[in-house]
């Protein structure tokens, strides 16, 4: 094509001769190690499709010289996962919740095991560092509505809280002014007695002999004359400082007055016996376990 | 299509035949809406009526208001060129472009902020994220593909393009095609395909307008005044064919009703998702790469001056590029039911890929030589290289994340992410834009852009948006992907996939900074080429399209 073509100047190539719309096209031969490169490709290729599985035949593929096929990898990683974890993992099943705490290795394989289930599982409400948010409890601390002792924990993982689970925590806050229980002065009044249970101010003005009254006569069979709570009833401490939705009076309010049901899943079925055992184990050795 | 018969004022073909099927269509449509099953589906049918019924008027509006004789093919032995849907796609362009950005901006910032889908179903992340890239992809992307392609294919066969209604028809069937997708997309219809989302009934308009489209750019080749047919137009035929079989490929489906928006993928299981990404990848092959490289292969050598570096590598390159991409689509399946053997192929392929990519840049950039003093004075040129440059590293980087090795860390991580948009951005995006540039003045006969300095500030606003963007998702995909497969020493997962999406909010903060930017020169280039319109010096000459001086 070249011989019909004039010469460009600036590089001394030959054109092609033709012309689109003011466009020539230069006959510069192929860059010398653009084609070399593309040759190394291809014969890697080819090198690759002899070595792993490559072409479909009628009834099969070629399996190459390597018979690598990625089911027989994954089951090899697996293996040596097992094998990393060691024998001790067989014994997590049939230990008991007190045998685990006891043995330093168990122990620390349940709370690895445990830690994984919970980033997964826990983490969306109760956060990946366990410290809770609003309605959903820390479980760093020492302060357990439904009781902090391993057994304790691991019924609440098991069937959860007013998760519709048969065997679930029930117990409710009461929707004292939505019900017409109590009027909102009386309300407000037993809020600032709530308040006064953690040492914190009260509103000016606010009278404390009507504000016990009230308690007493509303909040006490669950929360106790003191106000320190009943994990039986999931009835939370009023005096430990620690609050599930919050301290302040407005959130107070709300809570009284339209009382509160937050939920726990039930995860028995959903994640198995020994990863139950593991989890409880973990957030049991958060800090707050009993 | 045309008919040339003397003064005696009667139909054409195109006319006679489209007034009555749109208004066949209306009514039908009308019959759709009122059976309809669902709320979207009624809608999109009444928006479908509406549209048929204007359709039929304006058709016959037209035909009582032109003169007996159709636009003549040449004027005093000059190609009497078409612009009027180029126009139009052009503007569409922009407008899509705009509405695309500020989606991806959203739902970019609803990654960093996820209150920010506002607890309503139209802005989840779900809904906008197929509006984001259909709308970037096909919207802006389809309508600077179909501009461009209907002026380089008349500029360089020397010929108006073929076709009276048709070249119409492909530009606004396309653009409502666009509208009921994206509106279908904000109502929750989809067919959970990625970039194939929109249901049955649009995936029906989509193949007759691509068909047209393949027609009316076929017949205008077939009656080109140039012995040779110029490299880009392979490129745009190879573009137009292999999306209408990829389109027709993955999209067989069975409507659960004739008046309902729902419908079930033929294919099953495995063989789904091959199709899926044989689709997906070459969906970026043919109307990322090759339809973008036609525009490179004009708008470069004309707005450098120069001829193309070379003849014979954009022969081998291409047909390599299209022999060899069509395999490559596997590599989105490693490490899944996808049978070895495909899983090899298609990352051998890519591999191989990697040089008849290169071969386009190489051609791009190479063409400069000579000019390479332009790129200090033309910001125009220098977005349109720098298009080529982030291509070059795109097509790299592509064949490398192929490896399986690699991919075992990169794959479902941002780093596929910022690949993408490192290739959307930098080389569609910057090209698409350097085309722009150069496209508008001539279709308004302007003598230049209004301004070639709010040209360089979108250059490096942009260009600053890229790197922010694309660096930031380097670094959290790579992260997230050591973060997946970190052990512990007593073989259990070290992170939770909680705490990897926790690492990744400074990061999506800077993505969000890196979209804002590149939507900010976008919005310079439609107030710049609307300033060119309307208040740009006109062109003296009528030759719209002769060589312009490179400012």
């Amino acid at each position: 094509m070249s011989e019909h073509g004039d010469i460009d100047h600036v590089s001394g190539h030959a054109t092609t001769g033709h012309e689109w719309d003011g466009i020539k096209e230069l006959n510069t031969p192929l860059p010398r190690w653009w084609i070399l490169t593309f040759y190394a490709t291809i014969i890697w290729a080819i090198g690759y499709w002899v070595v792993y599985p490559a072409w479909p035949l009628v009834t099969g593929y070629t399996s190459g010289l390597f018979h690598y096929s990625t089911r027989a990898s994954v089951a090899d990683e697996l293996a040596n996962l097992e094998a990393l974890r060691g024998e001790k993992m067989k014994a997590l099943g049939t230990a008991s919740l007190a045998d685990i705490e006891k043995d330093p290795t168990l122990l620390a394989l349940a709370r690895a095991r445990g830690k994984t289930v919970f980033g997964d599982n826990c983490a969306p409400c109760h956060g990946s560092g366990a410290a809770g948010a609003k309605g959903y409890p820390n479980l760093n601390d020492d302060d357990w509505l439904w009781g902090g002792s391993l057994d304790q924990i691991m019924q609440t993982i098991e069937f959860g809280a007013r998760s519709g689970h048969t065997k679930a925590h029930e117990g409710q806050m009461l929707a004292f002014g939505r019900d017409e229980i109590l009027k909102r002065d009386e309300i407000v009044t037993v809020t600032n007695y709530v308040r006064s249970l953690s040492d914190l101010s009260t509103a000016p003005g606010y009278d404390a002999a009507a504000g016990k009254k009230i308690f007493a006569e509303n909040c006490a069979s669950c929360h106790g004359e003191a106000g320190k709570g009943n994990q039986e009833m999931g009835a939370p401490n009023l005096t430990d400082k620690i609050w599930l939705y919050g301290s302040d009076e407005a959130t107070l309010v709300e809570t009284i007055t339209n009382g509160r049901a937050g939920v726990m899943p039930a995860w028995s079925g959903r994640l198995d016996p020994v990863t139950i055992k593991a989890l409880t184990v973990y957030v049991h050795s958060l800090g707050g376990g009993k | 299509m045309t008919n040339a018969s003397a003064s005696v004022k009667s139909m054409t073909f195109g006319e006679a035949v489209l007034w009555p099927l749109f208004a066949v269509l209306a009514f039908l449509c009308l019959i759709g809406a009122g059976f309809a099953h669902d709320t979207p589906f009624a809608f999109h049918a009444s928006l479908a009526c509406v549209a048929s019924i204007a359709a039929s008027f304006v058709i016959l509006n037209r035909y009582y208001d032109r003169p007996a004789e159709l636009p003549p093919q040449e004027i005093n032995g000059r190609p009497n060129y078409s612009l009027g849907p180029i126009k139009f796609a052009s503007v569409a362009a922009i407008f899509w472009g705009i509405a695309g950005f500020t989606v991806g901006l959203i739902i970019a910032s609803q990654l960093a902020w996820p209150s920010l889908n506002f607890d309503l179903p139209w802005t989840t992340f779900g809904r906008l994220r197929p509006l984001h890239t259909s709308a970037v992809i096909f919207a802006f992307g389809g309508n600077v593909l179909i501009a461009t392609s209907f002026y380089v294919v008349q500029k360089t066969c020397r010929t108006r393009l073929s076709g009276d209604l048709a070249p119409w028809f492909v530009v606004l069937g396309y653009n409502f095609f666009i509208v009921i997708a994206g509106t279908g997309y904000l109502l929750g219809v989809t067919q959970s395909k990625e970039y194939a989302e929109p249901e049955w009934y649009a995936d029906l308009w989509l193949t007759i307008v691509w068909v047209t489209y393949l027609l009316v750019f076929l017949m205008t080749l077939v009656k080109r005044k140039e012995p040779h047919i110029f490299v880009a137009n392979w490129f745009y035929l190879a573009f137009i064919v292999t999306i209408a079989v990829l389109h027709l490929g993955n999209n067989p489906a069975l409507p659960v009703s004739v008046f309902g928006s729902k419908s079930y993928i033929a294919w099953g299981g495995v063989q789904d998702a091959m199709f899926q990404w044989w689709y997906g990848h070459n969906a970026v092959g043919f109307f990322l790469t090759a339809g973008f490289l036609a525009i490179m292969y004009y708008f470069i050598p004309k707005r450098a001056e120069r001829p193309i570096y070379s003849y014979r590598l954009s022969i081998i390159h291409f047909w390599a590029l299209i022999f060899l991409y069509i395999w490559a689509g596997p590599h989105h399946l490693h490490y899944t039911a996808l049978p070895d053997w495909a899983q090899t192929l298609g990352m051998t392929f890519s591999i191989m890929l990697w040089m008849p990519s290169w071969g386009g840049m190489i051609n791009g950039l190479m063409t400069l030589s000579g000019a390479w003093d332009k790129l200090r004075t033309d910001p125009v040129l220098r977005m349109l290289v720098v298009s080529v440059a982030f291509y070059g590293m795109a097509t790299f980087e592509g064949p490398m994340m192929s490896v399986k090795v690699v991919n075992s860390l990169s794959h479902y991580t941002d780093w596929t992410i910022g690949h993408v948009h490192s290739g959307a951005l930098g080389w569609v995006g910057f090209v698409s834009f350097g085309a722009l540039y150069c496209l508008v003045p001539w279709l308004w006969n302007r003598k230049g852009l209004y301004s070639l300095k709010l040209v360089n500030w979108h250059f490096w606003i942009s260009t600053i948006g890229i790197v922010l963007y694309i660096s930031a998702m380097w670094v959290s995909g790579i992260l997230q992907g050591l973060m997946w497969r970190a052990y512990t020493s007593l073989g259990f997962l070290e992170y939770s996939f909680i705490e990897s999406v926790e690492a990744m909010h400074p990061f999506y903060i800077i993505r969000a900074a890196g979209g804002a930017l590149f939507l900010i020169g976008a919005l310079i280039m439609a107030f710049n080429l609307w300033m060119t319109v309307n208040a740009g010096e006109a062109e003296e000459t009528q030759a719209a399209g002769l060589l312009q001086p490179a400012e």
